[in-house]
């Protein structure tokens, strides 16, 4: 959101119809809640939609670009089109703290903040990675990582070791 | 059958192409494991690493179009391009092999392309520079996980070692292409659009040594031999790859849904 320059009404009322649409693969949050609307711009003819993708990959992109215009549309606030803002890229810091809990109360572990030393060399761990990622079920943070990928490229899967329930979380890059 | 394009001589042209066909051929290849991984979290893993690269190659191709412009989108310059027009490095092409050889190129692959991106960070070109800061973070998951992998089956049981033993002298005449410079390389250092690739053999060296030592295995000596994909001449290998991934578009030109 460009804070410095005051809104329109129309921008405005923009962003509430944003605040509903929510994401295809996390149905728990909207696409403003996970951080991706980066802008709404009232050019006066039309709205434009500034969207960061989460991952070069990510195969709900294009579905996302269409509902946001598409509730744009349906509330008379358009004609709208978006666009796509690579730099800087998206990182789940970005995702609001409402987003994350809605994220917890929907069974996915939300991520931690992205560690700064981001760039340095990897670590080479053992067979088990040490977790310090809370169970969304019980609290518990005696959790073990059972694989690093998960059924969408934002999440990876886990096990709680205390309440032996398995779940997702979304990971923090 | 749909006609092929050919591509223009530039030099910019050219070092994008080397990246987006370098991840292009390395998801189709890692994308042959979907349904086929020894366990279903390897199948996952290698099915989303395959997306992030194919959606980091639909990124650059696009852009490698735009530069080009002569109108060629990234469909086009992905299905469209003869063999001798694709400029992946040969490393990527080879077939998948076993899950050894799968994971040992993968964190080879992702080393360098985590060390390129960093880089690419930088470039003078506002496009490639976005698109490398979402990719680097990609890559960086991708080396953690594949490096994982190769310390578990390098120090493993006796099979999982000779395995990736075996990978390892089979792809290692491969890597001496990844750092080789040309004049495409010198057009890029001195126009700012990215690194000559030798600037990253150092790193990548000292990457792989802590990965490999970790798993019980050594660098090997250098081989003189030189593999040339980036230049267009390919292994017999390519001419497959790009058989199934052109069919349906060579088939159907045009073809959409």
């Amino acid at each position: 959101m460009n804070a410095a320059v005051a809104m329109s009404a129309r921008a405005e009322r923009a962003w509430q119809v944003l605040g509903t649409v929510l994401d295809p693969e996390v149905p728990a949050l909207s696409v403003c809640e996970l951080g991706i609307v980066r802008d709404v711009i009232d050019h006066g003819d039309r709205l434009e939609v500034v969207l960061t993708p989460t991952y070069s990959g990510c195969p709900a992109t294009e579905v996302i670009e269409q509902s946001v215009l598409a509730a744009i549309e349906a509330e008379g606030l358009g004609p709208a089109h978006a666009t796509l803002r690579r730099a800087p890229a998206w990182t789940t810091d970005w995702i609001t703290e409402e987003g994350r809990r809605k994220l917890n109360d929907y069974g996915i572990a939300p991520p931690g903040p992205v560690p700064a030393d981001a760039a340095a060399p990897i670590r080479i761990f053992g067979r088990r990675a040490q977790s310090d990622v809370a169970c969304p079920r019980c609290g518990s943070l005696h959790t073990e990582r059972l694989s690093a990928f998960g059924a969408t490229a934002c999440k990876a899967m886990y096990r709680c070791l205390s309440c032996r329930e398995p779940f997702e979380h979304f990971k923090p890059i | 059958m749909q006609a092929s394009i050919d591509i223009g001589q530039d030099a910019a042209v050219q070092y994008l192409l080397r990246i987006g066909d370098t991840v292009l051929i390395l998801g189709q290849r890692i994308a042959e494991w979907s349904g086929h991984a020894p366990i279903l979290e390897e199948d996952i893993a290698l099915s989303n690493m395959a997306l992030d690269l194919v959606g980091q190659a639909r990124a650059v191709l696009t852009h490698a179009g735009a530069v080009e412009g002569r109108g060629h989108d990234e469909d086009q310059l992905a299905f469209l391009r003869d063999e001798r027009d694709y400029r992946n490095v040969t490393l990527v092409e080879l077939p998948r092999g076993d899950f050894a050889f799968t994971v040992l190129r993968n964190t080879m692959a992702s080393t360098f392309l985590k060390l390129l991106w960093a880089r690419l960070g930088g470039s003078s070109d506002a496009e490639l520079a976005g698109i490398a800061g979402k990719a680097v973070k990609e890559a960086r998951y991708h080396q953690q996980h594949a490096a994982d992998w190769v310390v578990r089956l390098g120090d493993g049981t006796e099979a999982s070692r000779r395995r990736t033993a075996a990978a390892l002298e089979s792809l290692w005449p491969y890597v001496s292409e990844l750092f080789a410079d040309d004049a495409v390389d010198e057009a890029a250092h001195a126009s700012g659009l990215g690194p000559r690739w030798s600037a990253l053999k150092d790193a990548w060296h000292a990457e792989m040594a802590e990965i490999l030592g970790e798993a019980g295995l050594a660098l090997p000596a250098p081989v003189p031999f030189m593999s040339t994909g980036k230049r267009g001449v390919h292994s017999e290998h390519m001419g497959f790859v790009l058989a199934e991934m052109q069919h349906l578009q060579r088939a159907y030109p045009g073809g959409v849904w």
